[in-house]
């Protein structure tokens, strides 16, 4: 069960032919793929993209009434390896997934099946994962379109042309027996847009259709002598072909008049936006992209169509190439176009740009600026006011702000089983000092900032174990390993539990069971406890773990018993027991318990029946504001206040209503010996007589013992 | 410059006023500015508008700072689709809406909020950050320089706790940020196309409704009349009677009325109760006769000139070392009936439900033996062996149901046992601390009055218990070291207060080491 139901959302998908679509730019694409006749649809979750699978899982229905099969793939490995289906067959087939990091692991799939070729269409979707609200390393994938030679399309932000492009980019993929990817960021597949739909389209030839007819051919599989014979179709025949199709199909645009113009902007159909908005800044551009400079925009960003170039440049004396990220592979290959044709235009770009980070509107505003300045002037005329922020931004009082306001990093939700974990990591390293963690991806990855400042390398999802294989040296303090579930059942299990049996490596390997792939959305993996109708869930890691040849392992059920955590961690540190020490840690992910258990929880409650609710709180009186199970904690729930009492300085700890009552605190507060102000309390809703009965006998006599000290008492009341 | 000597005569393409109007919403992840991305969407499509929304979800969900940005036009009546942008740009965004203070601070330093077109909406509610809740003591940001730089920035701003307003109707943020962005009048939609579209939503519509129309009320019409009234104010201010009933306490009113001056009779009424409170009677007639000679040496010193402050900070500081905590003040803290009272309303408990807490207690031997009787404690910690066999036993977490008979009665004796706490190990270590303490202040007053006041201030590194208090104890210990090889610079009081202020802030002890450093360059 996703984090997220689209299952609202979904019933958009069965729109037909005329009818208006309105929604998020991720459920547009999945509604494109329906349109364009797909057999079989596959991926992995992660930003933004994650989106795109919960979609799918939640269309289940409608996909297998379409004939379409749907596959939650076990990595982008898996997925990229899925579209061979489409080597041999007439099969439209489709992946999604995050990049550059899934085309990294995807990259020995997507190369062989670039080299042997396709029949039917096959598209990979990347969500590329590039500038503000990243989560990666900040690289491009456009470089793995090049050297695997597979076409790059790069939608101009709007539904209409990304829905075009996808249907377009089947035709292309079968017109050039090229696998293509369809690349789209961030904000556009989180954007809220419109288009004209058509009918959704079963295939043609289904899969059925593949297995009782197989079909093989030598020249298609990647072995030499054949492998040889593929580069030379590549350059040969599948490049012309796409070049042909592009161009007859017109994926790329020209917009405004070139006549007397001087300069021309390249662009990135993904940029298109921006660079409309700064133009429309500098008083070149209306609102509906009427522009007064010459725009080439480049929907296909590889490969180059150099005829295209070419009819734009002509007439030109310079242009500027809008291209996010380095290297600027799209300027190099406009220079070699124009340098080989010998075209008198020179070619601009990073020169006016800058190298690496987000294009925004402003950026590409004071980049066009300084272009037009330099080659142009006369086109910026009786320059309009820009927005310009710094004169406000130099204020003493803004100025002055930037100490105050604090940074606000992502971390890990109010009661997230983690929290215990990493606490209890905490308190042993109190006690047997600090040891080299390399963490994994995934929530547990918070870990790094405050209050925990725990784990020193991230190597990618999966690998934290991996990471750690170098320390496996005897005498030396063992370094721990973390990884989650999600990354476990991704590759870990082989590259860092297998790896570690086989080398006896003497480290600690931390399992974080959370229940699904919280980070990506609470998707479900193997190990999910859930019923799921679809897959097979509730396969233990242990038994994965030792399956593998683990003999050393150690189960944790509830990670909030801090104490238990941290013994076991102990132990895992200090025992004489060979071979990698395997500690899996399991609690459900809090977010997602509280979406299955609060609406059970109203319900009974409405229903009458007798119901206990749980809420954690810290006597003010007895907190003396040192915050230091804040330190072990940072629960946002877990916060503080500022009393009404003169005789105190500091603010105390304070538990707000959001708290869910996953015990950290009180745990925390007796495994680290902190201080008593902790208290859980229990309401009883629609309690029994029995209840009632027991409260009142049990509240009488202890409001007589109450009531006797306060008559003791010496009371300054007037 | 090439900008000065091109002026020719050309207008721009469109007219300058067809741009979108541009919303960006700050939050944190989760606190329901998607709800509110969206309802703005939706009204403006309802209303014939073209609308776009983005927004950069990912990891900043998981309770990080994030942005939504909405741009929206009127439909052109040529059908052609206008070119809208992803994010927003610094210095041309016309509404920006921030669900909690400090990111309403970073929408400014984001440069959004520029004074020639940016209406401000922001909830001055604060919801800490991790940094903020960390410190020891206290590092909550200043609320005061985000509303200076709103004063500089924004065109137009609508400011007041939309959490609380929401809450209190019922519903959640996004509904009084909805309200408030209607009264704002920076969306030419009329007020029942908002209704339309929270009805359309279906969920919690009524309390969406009442909180949307406080919210919108508060927007148009400020603050009601009786919030207006400082409420800090009241709280701070404390009358001191002239008279009490209790004979036992009128006693004591009357000494300090007597001996204290003016200035420092609130504050030290307040730390008589405090240690009556904690002990008796005649405990506070402790505290009486301390304050009265920490004020003849004030006096000495020419407190009078200085407003009795060293008087003023003793009174407070001397109640919080007298009142220090142990297992019998945290028992008689759980047990009080007002106690109860407290969580009962935190929780809202209504109707027929019933309540039990639970507490989580680890006192150690350490804690025990402290409040034995001061000659039987030294005895068994002279005997490291049964002492180690007493702590295997008792040392262990404690969880005890308050509100169980058999748990209260246990929590009642210990409090109970106050009686005893004179004799206590732990009481003859406080008083020879305490003493201490008091006699470095005035032996500083007498030569600097200034650095006997920060002496005094060094009291609230003290606080905690078990580890806690230890490391407290070790800062305080570190600082009067400190500052007794201040004494006689003219800028010791000063430095007393850098080392304080680095002591309270730091957990680690790494400030602090760091600023003693400094401090020992030129003793």
């Amino acid at each position: 069960m996703a984090e997220r139901s689209f299952a609202k959302e979904v019933e958009d998908l069965k729109l037909g032919d005329g009818d208006i679509f309105r929604g998020e730019g991720i459920l547009a694409i999945t509604k494109a793929l329906l349109q364009s006749g797909i057999s079989y649809v596959g991926g992995y979750q992660g930003s933004p993209i994650s989106h795109l699978m919960d979609v799918l899982a939640d269309a289940n229905d409608l996909l297998e009434d379409l004939g379409v099969n749907y596959q939650a793939s076990a990595s982008e490995a898996t997925a990229g390896a899925m579209l061979s289906a489409s080597v041999m067959y007439p099969l439209r087939g489709a992946v999604a997934w995050k990049s550059t990091v899934g085309t990294n692991v995807a990259s020995d799939a997507l190369a062989n099946l670039a080299s042997g070729g396709v029949t039917g269409g096959a598209m990979v979707i990347v969500g590329e994962d590039y500038g503000e609200g990243s989560s990666i390393m900040q690289e491009r994938t456009h470089a793995f379109a090049m050297k695997s030679q597979m076409w790059l399309l790069d939608p101009r932000p709007e539904q209409e042309c990304m829905v075009n492009l996808i249907e377009k980019g089947f035709e292309l993929s079968e017109a050039s027996n090229t696998p293509v990817l369809l690349q789209v960021r961030v904000r556009s597949c989180h954007m809220h847009g419109s288009f004209v739909c058509k009918d959704n389209k079963r295939p043609e030839f289904t899969l059925k259709d593949a297995l009782n007819t197989p079909r093989r051919d030598l020249s298609r599989i990647v072995l030499p002598p054949a492998a040889y014979v593929q580069e030379q179709e590549k350059i040969k025949q599948r490049f012309p072909a796409a070049i042909d199709f592009i161009k007859t199909h017109r994926l790329n645009e020209f917009f405004g008049d070139k006549a007397g113009s001087k300069t021309g902007i390249i662009v990135q159909g993904g940029l298109y936006n921006s660079t409309i908005r700064a133009l429309q800044f500098l008083g070149l551009s209306d609102a509906y992209g009427n522009t007064q400079v010459p725009l080439y925009v480049m929907n296909v960003a590889y490969p180059t169509i150099d005829s295209e170039v070419a009819e734009f440049c002509d007439g030109l004396d310079h242009v500027l190439v809008v291209e996010e990220g380095q290297p600027e592979f799209i300027e190099q290959s406009i220079s070699t176009v124009t340098a080989r044709r010998k075209t008198p235009v020179t070619v601009h770009g990073k020169d006016y740009l800058p190298m690496g980070g987000d294009y925004t509107a402003a950026v590409l505003m004071g980049g066009i600026e300084r272009f037009l300045e330099d080659h142009d002037p006369v086109q910026l005329g009786n320059r309009p006011p820009l927005p310009d922020p710094v004169p406000i931004l130099t204020q003493p009082a803004v100025e002055k702000l930037k100490d105050v306001v604090p940074s606000r990093p992502p971390g890990l939700c109010t009661g997230c089983p983690e929290r215990p974990i990493f606490a209890a990591m905490k308190l042993v390293h109190e006690e047997l000092g600090e040891h080299h963690v390399s963490a994994d991806i995934g929530c547990h990855l918070f870990s790094i900032l405050p209050p925990f400042d725990l784990g020193t390398t991230t190597m990618g999802y999966g690998l934290g174990a991996a990471s750690a294989s170098a320390f496996n040296v005897k005498g030396a303090k063992r370094s721990i390993a973390i990884m989650g579930d999600g990354g476990f059942w991704h590759n870990g299990l082989t590259s860092g539990i297998g790896n570690a049996v086989f080398n006896k490596h003497d480290g600690v390997f931390l399992i974080i069971d959370n229940y699904y792939s919280s980070a990506t959305g609470g998707q479900d993996i193997l190990s999910s406890r859930a019923f799921n109708k679809r897959r097979k869930t509730n396969n233990s890691i242990v038994t994965a773990v030792k399956g593998i040849g683990v003999t050393w392992v150690r189960q944790i059920d509830r990670t909030y018993d801090v104490n238990q955590m941290r013994d076991v961690l102990r132990e895992a540190l200090t025992t004489d027991a060979e071979g990698p020490k395997v500690i899996v840690a399991s609690s459900e992910c809090m977010l997602n318990k509280q979406r299955r258990v609060k609406p059970q929880i109203r319900k009974a409650i409405q229903s009458g029946a007798r119901t206990v609710t749980q809420r954690f709180g810290v006597d003010e009186d007895v907190c003396t504001g040192d915050h230091a199970c804040i330190r072990l904690s940072g629960c946002p729930s877990l916060s503080v206040k500022e009393l009404d009492d003169p005789l105190r300085d500091d603010p105390v700890a304070a538990i707000d209503n959001t708290c869910v009552a996953c015990g950290n605190c009180g745990e925390v507060a007796d495994a680290a010996v902190l201080c008593p102000s902790f208290y859980r309390a229990d309401v009883v809703n629609n309690p029994t007589g029995w209840d009632r009965f027991r409260s009142r006998v049990t509240m009488g006599a202890i409001g007589f013992l109450q009531k006797r000290r306060e008559r003791a008492a010496v009371s300054f009341d007037a | 410059m090439k900008s000065d000597t091109v002026k020719l005569n050309l207008e721009a393409v469109g007219p300058a006023t067809e741009r979108p109007i541009s919303v960006a919403i700050v939050a944190m992840g989760g606190q329901g500015g998607g709800v509110l991305t969206n309802w703005i969407v939706d009204l403006a499509e309802t209303q014939g508008w073209v609308a776009q929304s983005t927004s950069v979800p990912g990891v900043a969900q998981r309770t990080g700072a994030t942005i939504y940005y909405v741009e929206m036009m009127p439909h052109d009546p040529e059908g052609r689709a206008p070119i809208l942008a992803q994010m927003p740009t610094p210095g041309d965004v016309d509404v920006v809406i921030a669900s909690e203070f400090m990111e309403a601070g970073r929408s400014i330093l984001r440069g959004i909020v520029t004074p020639d077109r940016t209406t401000l909406i922001a909830s001055d509610h604060r919801a800490l950050a991790v940094t903020e809740k960390m410190a020891p003591g206290e590092g909550i940001a200043d609320s005061g320089a985000v509303f200076d730089a709103i004063g500089v920035t924004a065109q137009q701003e609508f400011i007041f706790d939309m959490n609380d307003l929401a809450t209190r109707n019922g519903s959640v943020i996004s509904s009084a940020m909805f309200g408030a962005l209607a009264a704002s009048g920076t969306l030419p939609f009329p007020r029942d196309a908002f209704y339309e579209v929270i009805r359309k939503g279906g969920k919690g519509v009524e309390a969406s409704i009442r909180t949307f129309d406080a919210a919108f009320d508060r927007a148009v019409n400020g603050p009601a009349a009786e919030t207006l009234a400082p409420a800090t104010e009241d709280a701070e201010t404390v009358t001191v009677p002239t008279q009490v009933r209790s004979r036992k306490a009128n006693r004591l009113l009357q000494q300090l009325l007597k001996e204290q001056p003016a200035e420092v009779q609130e504050i030290a009424f307040l730390g008589l109760k405090k240690v009556v409170d904690f002990q008796d009677a005649a405990y506070g007639r402790e505290y009486l006769d301390l304050l009265r000679d920490l004020q003849a040496r004030d006096a000495a010193a020419g407190g009078t000139a200085r407003g009795w402050l060293f008087t003023r900070e003793a009174a407070k500081y001397l109640a919080n070392a007298m009142a220090y905590d142990d297992i019998m003040r945290v028992a008689d803290a759980k047990t009080r009936q007002a106690r109860r009272q407290r969580i009962e309303q935190d929780l809202g408990l209504k109707g027929d439900q019933t309540l039990q807490t639970t507490e989580f207690m680890h006192p150690r031997m350490e804690e025990l033996t402290s409040i034995l009787p001061a000659r039987l404690a030294a005895a068994i910690i002279a005997r490291p062996r049964l002492y180690a066999w007493l702590d295997r036993r008792f040392n262990k977490g404690r969880r005890v149901k308050t509100y169980s008979l058999s748990g209260f009665v246990v929590l009642y004796a210990l409090a109970g046992y106050r009686r005893m706490r004179r004799l206590s190990l732990r009481h003859r270590d406080e008083i020879a601390h305490r003493g201490a303490w008091l006699d470095q202040a005035t032996e500083a007053l007498d030569r600097d009055y200034d650095l006997g006041v920060e002496v005094l201030r060094f009291r609230r590194l003290i606080k905690g218990y078990s580890d806690t208090h230890d490391r407290g104890k070790s800062k305080f210990d570190k600082v009067m070291a400190t500052a007794r090889r201040l004494t006689g610079r003219e800028d010791a009081a000063q430095w007393a207060r850098i080392l304080l202020t680095s002591a309270v802030k730091d957990s680690s002890h790494q400030s602090l080491d760091e600023t003693i450093q400094t401090v020992e360059t030129f003793v």
